[in-house]
């Protein structure tokens, strides 16, 4: 077993794709009407293009936004992104004007960064320290 | 009020919360929780440390407030002013007074 595919609930697929993409890096990688409204809509690292894939999913479940609030009163991340350098990259989204609840942290091996994705989520950004990102 | 601070101040765990907030003000519940379990070791449920921050809550000692959908953590160091007031250090000598 293998993971595939993971995803955020979003607010706004248009603006979602947009921000995965143009201020992130991301690309788009499958975009299918789904109903009337919503789409079936992925993204995935341009380093990784055959890797896990990003649902942007619609949040319009009536359960969705009490528990986003309840996670982002807390600060909690809803899913997590690996860079090669926190700071850099606190730098250039913050010079984008994406607005960060954490500011980079140092914890050991470690680096983390928490950011609003703009979309209803908090995401993490964190180093993968070499004894964690060679399995072997 | 004086008893809400000296049992805020009586634990260790939330004195370390207060060092981590002396060192970055406007933190999140879990920018705090991920202090004390990365950097602290600290085996401490999120509940808990909730809890801890209740206390120095009602103390005065840490503030809250809402940002947009997030809620923050301060520092706030006033009421320890009771302390060296209750007790101020001894006013030092003056060489006049010293014994010849």
């Amino acid at each position: 077993m293998r993971i595939h595919l993971t995803s955020v609930f979003v607010d706004d697929q248009a603006k979602a794709l947009r921000f995965y993409t143009e201020v992130l890096g991301f690309v788009k990688k499958y975009d299918v009407p789904v109903g009337e409204t919503d789409r079936w809509l992925t993204v995935v690292s341009p380093e990784e293009p055959g890797g896990t894939e990003l649902l942007l999913e619609p949040a319009g479940h009536p359960a969705v936004k009490p528990y986003r609030d309840a996670l982002a009163a807390d600060g909690i991340p809803l899913a997590q992104f690996a860079v090669s350098d926190v700071r850099a990259e606190y730098e250039r989204l913050s010079g984008l004007g994406v607005r960060f609840t954490q500011e980079p942290l140092e914890m050991g091996p470690v680096t983390t960064a928490v950011f609003d994705d703009t979309c209803g989520n908090l995401i993490q950004i964190a180093t993968q320290p070499e004894e964690m990102s060679s399995p072997s | 009020m004086a008893d809400d601070l000296f049992k805020a101040l009586a634990d260790p765990t939330r004195r370390t919360i207060l060092d981590e907030l002396a060192e970055q003000s406007g933190q999140t519940l879990f920018e705090i929780c991920s202090r004390l379990s990365m950097k602290h070791r600290l085996g401490i449920s999120r509940q808990g440390v909730s809890q801890h921050l209740a206390v120095l809550e009602a103390a005065g000692l840490v503030e809250t407030r809402r940002e947009g959908r997030y809620k923050f953590h301060d520092l706030n160091t006033a009421p320890l002013r009771q302390i060296t007031e209750r007790w101020p250090a001894p006013a030092p000598s003056g060489p006049e007074e010293s014994p010849s």
